[in-house]
């Protein structure tokens, strides 16, 4: 790893913490994403249209750098997960936080992605980050179909390696924690994500009685009813303050707390995935030592071979992870403490103009009695 | 207004706005002097024979120049006093502004009361008579004298009443001719009559101008006064057999207003009051009498109340204004031997003596003097207008009231309670806090098991209204008794065209919920939202003027034990609505039919169902917001709960406090989701809900409007028919059938007047109560918002206290 880092030092020509998804364009069915980032050398900024096909190929190229050693200990940063134009609700629904609005929020998880990928030791140096992100022509959109980390063949082959025992306390530990913290984590995310929908619909509902307030308003000399006109005009008023209001809180909780918890959630999957692949490696290795302890002597020298680049590359990978894992722990709490943190200054700053708001309607409606 | 228009449906339709009518009421009255004036100068001479020794002198010439109507009531009175032997006078005097009415009234009641009254006064003219005739102007006696003369020259009572009749027809003018059919009996007795009614009129003006003056003015003034009461309640009674004699001969008993101030000229002064100033103030009086008569024939509970209340107020401010005479009322009560009469004509009389008072008291009391008594009726006959109309002056409730109940008397024969209600709302209305009267409805109890089971709640009044025995009382009503009590308030007020406020309608499954016992959140919801919506009921109810007075409400309110109400199984549920839509159903159909006369009805009837239906909508959308409401304080408890797990499980031990910190704060921002759900659902899903209702119970007195025309459209129908057969009859020279058929035909042009009038009050009725209904629709809304908005802020505020609880929290987190 160190040697990786020392090889790659012009690593990227761009500032890791800057990179930004500025623009989401519609193309037919594709989203296509325009990535600013600025130049290291100083003044200038790449600015490159990317769809979620080329994130896919960047995460691909990321998997696969066999000639990182113990790349398989590396929490990859969560990719977002593809969106289609007209997709189902059933599929909106699965992505959570992120298909809400018009995809900002989506923008915001994908130069998350980046920043991440863009700032980590081991990924950087890789070429394909910087042809995605420097390059203006897309890069190659040849697809790697099949490899070791589909998600789904995970799922069916190595569940039952799931419940293995570890033989390291540490990863012990850190799995079983892993496993409540992103079940709890993603059940807040969702009730969250309900919270916000329900509030966006008070918003919407606000919004029609602020309108339906608009027919009752009767035209006419009539003293009394310009008064109760006015009376429903204000009050309509009142209503579309109480939408504005409404539709405010949640998209800032959307955009705070919901996209941290979003994020949590994806990252713990991560941290997940990278603990089952240690998991499997670790169950690869035992399964090496066990059968160089039984094997012939013949094939003794064979089964010692594999044994010993199954143990090199298990500890390279429990070096990685090691790492890894306390630096996702530090940046997971940070994560969600800005999260928190923003979430709450949001919402004090909208009750307080929410309640200036109201004061003065009441003060203008007490004025009108 | 109304009452003036019902009366005087066929010749001035026109009359029935109410603001025209307080402000001819005031020229009305002005007007009344004038024609008082000449009455009294026609008849001026003859009292002053009677009268001489006290009054004739001084007054005859000024009085008659100046301001006869004051003058002559006084002088009237005096002579009255004097001629019939007081009698008449007795009853006049103790009524004075109303004695018109009393005198109408009397004159229903009039042989035996006048033969009492004139006993009791003639005891009391002899002293008041005297103070009188200081204090009334020389006009006033003159015509007195005149009437006296003439009465005493003929049958004391049949000339009163002649001379009423007279009167009345004159005053009317145009109504002279009905007069003169009604009275054809003969032509000399009319014009007699004229004089006196004339005469009476201004007898009563200047009296209650004279009372009010005097008391404010001094003892002296009181005495005069009560000479002048004593003196009027003679007159009256004498004006009362008049009348009463004349509607002997006219009417036949049933149409006492109409016969005794002969139809036509009965309506004409009312109309004439809110057309015309000074016919006005005669032909209100005479209406008003004719309608307490009315009223009393009838027999209406609430107008007895009513008169009593007036009456109690009244006493009030007449004893003090006048502590020394306070036989000016006591005679009048003396007087009046038929108690219904009495009560009848002491509550007009009392209204308008309290109107007077004020008036008196604000401007006449220094010039009380009795040197002008003229001016200073004048004045009084000014200020009294304008008093009457604004409740400033303490008595000015009651007079106001008397005021509009002597309209509404007239307006309503058949329902003179009303009608006064109606004045009195209109009174009302205008010192808004008058009804300070405060209904809850509480502690729901379930009561039984099972399907026998059913809430009942705490009714709790507050109120400083006399009326009532106690200042706070509460009794246990269930509901059906709330349906109960709606059930008699628009069997009787519906037809007349008032809007009453509607209760609940009966729900089954909320009910049912309740029954079987489910402790759940939607049944504890629906027993509130019911217990709210029985008590904003009950407030509306009790804030409406008219209904207030209805027997029904005060022992709803106070008995201990009310009968079970019976029918309102009839009303549960779907079936209530079922009925509101049928009755707007008959009412679109009806409307076809219908040429609509009035272009404000057409407006309104579409205006309110535009409202409906925009009120159901906002109704939908307040209730989805309510359910969204609801839904987030769900989702946000269900976060706090997710959030404390995850607090649980976090290792960094800052964070996970700080988690479980958050759970709490949003478990109280829960809290306050769910109160401002409730907060919605109270403030605006309640109350337009209770507007829906209310909305069909307009449209319902828009029915009730259009099926009383229908009804007179038929009668006229019928009336066409009765005509032709009588033509048919005359070409086929049948006389014996001919006979009948005119009959009928007098007997149909007698109900084609009564449904036109009945028309025409009910529609003056629906109008007034569309416009308070709109009226008390805006406040109420303002109101409620501004609690709303009240509730809102404070949330809010709370949400901030919340926040800035926690976000020292989140920063320490590291």
């Amino acid at each position: 790893m160190m040697e990786e880092d020392k090889e790659v030092k012009p690593s990227l020509s761009v500032h890791g913490h800057n990179i930004k998804v500025t623009e989401v364009l519609r193309d037919g069915d594709t989203l296509t994403f325009l990535i600013v980032s600025q130049k290291l050398s100083g003044t200038g900024e790449y600015h490159v249209h990317r769809t979620h096909s080329d994130f896919e190929w960047l995460q691909q190229h990321l998997f696969s750098q066999e000639d990182v050693p113990g790349i398989q200990g590396v929490i990859f940063p969560p990719l977002p997960a593809k969106v289609q134009m007209n997709a189902s609700a059933k599929v909106m629904k699965q992505l959570g936080f992120l298909g809400l609005g018009e995809w900002q929020l989506y923008c915001k998880a994908l130069e998350t992605f980046l920043q991440q990928v863009a700032s980590h030791t081991i990924l950087s140096p890789n070429r394909a980050v910087e042809i995605f992100l420097t390059s203006t022509d897309p890069p190659g959109r040849q697809r790697v179909k099949k490899n070791i980390f589909n998600r789904l063949s995970q799922a069916v082959e190595e569940m039952r390696k799931e419940g293995h025992k570890d033989v390291d306390e540490f990863f012990q530990t850190e799995r079983d924690h892993n496993l409540a913290l992103s079940g709890y984590t993603r059940t807040a995310a969702e009730r969250f994500l309900d919270v916000v929908l329900t509030e966006q619909k008070i918003a919407v509902a606000c919004g029609h009685f602020s309108a339906a307030l608009h027919l009752c308003v009767e035209h006419g000399e009539d003293p009394e009813k310009q008064a109760f006109s006015k009376t429903c005009v204000k009050l309509s008023e009142v209503f579309d303050c109480m939408k504005k209001n409404m539709t405010n809180v949640a998209e800032k909780d959307a955009n705070s707390l919901g996209l941290g918890l979003d994020l949590r959630s994806r990252c713990l999957d991560a941290e997940k995935e990278m603990l089952f692949r240690r998991t499997c490696k670790l169950v690869e290795l035992e399964n090496a030592t066990r059968n160089a302890e039984k094997a012939k002597p013949l094939k003794k020298a064979a089964m010692e071979e594999v044994k010993k680049a199954a143990e090199t590359e298990f500890n390279h990978i429990s070096g990685v992870a090691k790492d890894e894992i306390v630096r996702f722990q530090r940046e997971r709490v940070k994560m969600l403490q800005q999260a928190l943190v923003q979430w709450c200054e949001k919402q004090l700053h909208t009750a307080k103009e929410t309640a200036e708001q109201f004061d003065q309607h009441l003060q203008a409606f007490r004025g009108m009695a | 207004m109304a009452t003036s228009s019902e009366r005087s449906p066929p010749p001035f339709p026109e009359s029935e706005d109410q603001d025209v009518l307080d402000s001819e009421e005031v020229g009305g009255r002005d007007s009344d002097e004038d024609d008082g004036e000449d009455l009294f100068t026609s008849a001026s001479e003859p009292p002053h024979t009677s009268m001489d020794p006290l009054l004739s002198p001084d007054i005859q010439s000024g009085q008659v120049s100046t301001k006869p109507p004051a003058d002559e009531n006084d002088p009237l009175i005096e002579p009255l006093t004097g001629q019939t032997g007081s009698k008449p006078v007795s009853e006049l005097v103790s009524e004075p502004s109303d004695d018109f009415v009393d005198l109408t009234n009397n004159i229903t009641d009039s042989p035996e009361d006048l033969t009492e009254a004139k006993s009791a006064v003639a005891a009391e003219a002899g002293d008041s008579t005297e103070f009188r005739v200081d204090e009334p102007t020389d006009e006033f006696e003159d015509i007195f004298g005149s009437e006296t003369e003439e009465l005493g020259g003929e049958v004391v009572i049949a000339d009163v009443t002649v001379e009423a009749a007279a009167d009345k027809s004159e005053v009317t003018s145009g109504s002279t001719d009905d007069s003169g059919e009604e009275k054809s009996g003969s032509d000399a007795e009319q014009e007699a009559k004229e004089t006196p009614t004339a005469t009476v009129i201004d007898l009563s003006a200047d009296l209650s101008a004279a009372e009010t003056k005097l008391p404010p003015g001094s003892e002296k003034i009181f005495d005069p006064l009560g000479d002048l009461f004593s003196d009027a309640p003679p007159a009256a009674g004498a004006k009362k057999t008049s009348t009463t004699t004349v509607d002997l001969s006219d009417d036949e008993g049933s149409d006492l207003f109409t016969q005794p101030l002969q139809t036509k000229p009965a309506k004409q002064p009312q109309r004439s009051l809110f057309e015309e100033p000074d016919e006005d103030l005669f032909g209100e009086p005479l209406g008003a009498a004719s309608k307490k008569t009315v009223g009393k024939e009838q027999k209406d509970k609430s107008e007895t109340t009513k008169a009593a209340r007036a009456g109690s107020n009244v006493g009030g401010p007449l004893h003090e204004n006048k502590p020394v005479e306070p036989t000016d009322i006591f005679t009048e009560e003396a007087v009046a031997t038929a108690p219904s009469t009495r009560n009848t004509a002491k509550p007009k009389t009392n209204g308008v003596l309290s109107e007077e008072e004020p008036d008196i008291f604000a401007e006449a009391t220094v010039e009380l003097s009795l040197d002008s008594p003229r001016n200073e009726r004048k004045t009084d006959v000014t200020a009294k207008p304008s008093a009457a109309p604004g409740p400033s002056v303490a008595p000015g409730p009651s007079a106001s009231v008397s005021a509009p109940v002597s309209a509404s008397a007239a307006k309503s024969l058949s329902k003179p309670q009303s009608a006064a209600l109606e004045e009195l709302e209109e009174e009302s209305e205008e010192q808004v806090d008058k009804f300070d009267i405060q209904v809850s409805v509480k502690d729901p109890e379930k009561i039984g098991d099972g399907m026998t089971a059913y809430m009942a709640y705490k009714v709790t009044t507050e109120t400083s209204l006399l009326m009532f025995r106690n200042q706070t009382f509460s009794v246990k009503r269930r509901f059906s008794d709330f349906l109960g009590l709606y059930e008699k308030l628009s069997e009787k007020h519906a037809p007349n065209g008032f809007i009453v406020p509607p209760p609940p309608e009966k729900s089954i499954l909320g009910m049912t919920k309740v029954k079987v016992g489910k402790e759940d959140s939607s049944s504890a919801d629906f027993v509130e939202r019911r217990r709210g919506a029985l008590e904003r009921y009950l407030q509306r109810v009790v804030t409406h003027p008219s209904l207030l007075q209805d027997p029904d409400v005060r022992e709803f309110l106070e008995r201990e034990d009310l009968p079970r109400a019976v029918s309102t199984q009839a009303l549960s549920g779907a079936g209530f609505l079922k009925m509101i839509t049928k009755a707007t159903d008959a009412v679109s159909k009806m409307t076809i039919k219908m040429n609509e006369s009035d272009v404000w009805f057409e407006e309104k009837l579409q205006e309110v169902e535009a409202a409906d239906q925009h009120f159901r909508k906002l109704h939908a959308l307040v209730e989805s917001l309510v359910v969204h409401r609801k839904e987030l304080s769900l989702h946000t408890a269900s976060f706090a709960k997710s959030t404390a797990m995850l607090g649980s499980a976090e290792d960094n031990t800052a964070l996970s406090r700080a988690l479980s910190q958050l759970a709490e704060v949003e478990d109280k921002i829960e809290q306050l989701h769910q109160d401002q759900a409730a907060n919605d659902t109270f403030r605006f899903a309640e109350l337009i809900a209770d507007y829906i209702r209310l909305l069909g119970a307009v449209r319902g007195s828009f029915d009730h409007r259009m099926k009383s025309w229908q009804r007179w459209q038929d009668a006229q129908a019928a009336l066409q028919k009765k005509r032709e057969v009588e033509a048919k009859l005359l070409w086929a020279n049948k006389p014996d059938k001919l006979q009948l058929a005119k009959e009928e035909i007098v007997e149909w042009e007698g109900k084609v007047t009564q449904y036109e009038r009945d028309f025409e009050r009910v529609s003056a009725t629906v109008r007034k109560e569309v416009i308070r209904f709109e009226k008390e629709k805006t406040k109420n809304f303002k109101q409620q918002i501004i609690q709303y908005l009240e509730c809102l802020l404070k949330s809010q505020q709370q949400l901030i206290k919340y926040w800035e609880a926690f976000l020292p929290e989140a920063k320490a987190i590291a």
